[in-house]
């Protein structure tokens, strides 16, 4: 059972709490953008074996977007962080280097 | 090899079953091959076994990081079906049901297809309406299916609630060609006629690089070595994002688990499949007599094959609703694997940015039913360089194109 901390209401929510949004930090394109950057931004995705950074909202709770640092191949979690952000925290990238010293970075 | 028959089993019944060989060898890999395959499930041995049946090449290694079958083609519940509403679906799907018709023949081997008839409940007037549409578009392509009302539902499945009181059934789409087939017995047929031509199923044998040189791939890492190859076709599911990693280029794909189980045996009770998308679940009786059961993808990338438990327990309440007498029936095993989805639910099947690398993956929740096609029209991709008519339109760069071929509109779930 995936369990994430809401970071707005501070509630440790399990999975049926919670909805998953996909990849966070994607880059957005509006019109104008050319093909291969609406493909980036609607379709290709890093889909990463370790760890990632994901986009959930807590649906039966407050009903903020949030932020999550998590690792796909032993579903660790390393935290959650605030939405306002485009890229991880350095206290998360902290944990997150602590525990994967081989881990490459966001790229 | 020595062909399996009724004489076959005389023989061996008269010498204590002595006499049978290995289905298939495990050869030592060697330098270099005119072919390599990543990936010894169905979709991997289908592509091998065509590339030698139907433009002789046999100098062909098929890798495999685990054992032969022992992903997604043995953790499928066993559905075919080609009832798809685009054309380019009901294209491949249904050129691969045929091809399982005469699987058993053509292999050698039982695959213990069983075309029972398969059912899409329609539970919402919403989706009376979409699988209307499908019949009609389905008659068009060629591929027979019906629509049929609660009476006749009922009729094909005694065990059925028809007047539920969320969800009735207002009628179904009916394909009477569909049905299930043994997923092991596909892979290990496969396996067997491939290395009955020559070709070599290396298992235990992880691809950890792609080395290419101009654009070309000239071999591959492994951890039983370098192995040297004219072409490479990579067919491996969940791990397609990694591999093609491996091989430098970027793929529309994420990897989430899907999840099925089985009930203890119990007497025959359905001869037919039924599928119901609204509370999406599906089920069907083995020949064992446990019932085949399972439902949607989980929602977070994964790659651990293993589920989340809520979907399990939210499959069967909407089972149960749907087949009230299953209340009771205990489930006896549950698993998990990691299911490749793209972002228009259809497959690729594709050229790649490396001139002789090619991609088959993208099968998502339903590759088990594709398997014949998707192997030959992998290996014809594979053979001439160029997609045939059942790939073209499964190319990688439609999404930047916009060509979708939107199955996941047309079935309102994952397929």
């Amino acid at each position: 059972m995936l369990i994430l901390e809401c970071p707005y209401c501070g509630v440790k929510a399990e999975e049926t709490e919670l909805s998953p949004g996909g990849e966070a930090h994607l880059k957005r394109f509006g019109p104008g953008s050319t093909g291969e950057e609406f493909e980036a931004y609607m379709f290709a995705r890093k889909n990463p074996k370790g760890v990632h950074f994901e986009r959930w909202r807590h649906a039966y709770g407050c009903g903020k977007w949030f932020l999550a640092a998590r690792c796909t191949a032993t579903l660790e979690v390393f935290g959650t962080y605030s939405a306002q952000t485009t890229e991880p925290p350095a206290e998360i990238v902290e944990k997150i280097k602590a525990k994967r010293p081989d881990w490459k970075g966001t790229k | 090899m020595k062909r399996y028959s009724v004489f076959a089993i005389a023989r061996e019944a008269l010498r204590y079953h002595q006499g049978w060989e290995k289905a298939w060898a495990s050869p030592a890999p060697k330098s270099s091959y005119d072919a390599i395959i990543i990936g010894a499930g169905g979709h991997g041995l289908a592509t091998a076994y065509y590339l030698g049946k139907n433009y002789g090449i046999t100098n062909v290694a098929i890798l495999e990081k685990g054992w032969l079958g022992g992903g997604n083609t043995g953790r499928n519940t066993t559905i075919i079906r080609s009832n798809y509403l685009q054309d380019p679906s009901a294209a491949i799907y249904n050129k691969a049901l045929s091809l399982y018709e005469d699987l058993s023949q053509d292999l050698n081997y039982n695959v213990m297809f069983s075309p029972r008839g398969l059912l899409m409940l329609a539970q919402t007037h919403h989706e009376v309406r979409g699988y209307l549409r499908t019949v009609h578009a389905n008659n068009l392509q060629g591929v027979k299916t019906e629509w049929i009302g609660p009476e006749k539902v009922k009729e094909l499945v005694p065990i059925i609630n028809i007047d539920g009181p969320r969800y009735p059934v207002l009628g179904a789409l009916y394909q009477a060609r569909g049905g299930t087939a043994r997923h092991d017995a596909v892979a290990w047929g496969y396996a067997r006629a491939c290395s009955a031509m020559g070709m070599d199923i290396i298992q235990q044998c992880e691809v950890t690089g792609v080395r290419s040189e101009n654009g070309q791939v000239t071999g591959v890492e492994t951890t039983k070595g370098f192995i040297g190859t004219k072409k490479l076709g990579i067919v491996v599911a969940g791990h397609s994002g990694q591999v093609a990693d491996m091989a430098g280029f970027r793929l529309p794909v994420e990897s989430l688990a899907l999840q099925a189980l089985v009930s203890e045996p119990i007497k025959p009770c359905m001869d037919v499949v039924v599928m119901a998308n609204t509370v999406h679940g599906y089920m069907s009786q083995s020949d064992k007599g446990e019932m085949v059961i399972g439902g949607g993808t989980d929602g977070f990338n994964n790659f651990t094959q293993r589920g989340s438990f809520h979907h399990i327990e939210e499959t069967l309440r909407a089972l149960v609703e749907t087949f009230p007498m299953i209340s009771r029936l205990k489930m006896l095993r549950q698993w998990g694997g990691i299911v490749d989805m793209t972002g228009d639910r259809s497959p690729i099947i594709s050229k790649t940015p490396l001139g002789n690398c090619f991609i088959n993956c993208g099968w998502g929740t339903g590759g088990f039913k594709a398997i014949p096609g998707s192997g030959w029209a992998m290996a014809e991709l594979m053979a001439k360089g160029e997609p045939g008519p059942l790939a073209a339109e499964f190319n990688m760069w439609r999404f930047r194109e916009g060509q979708f071929i939107d199955e996941s509109v047309a079935a309102g779930v994952a397929h």
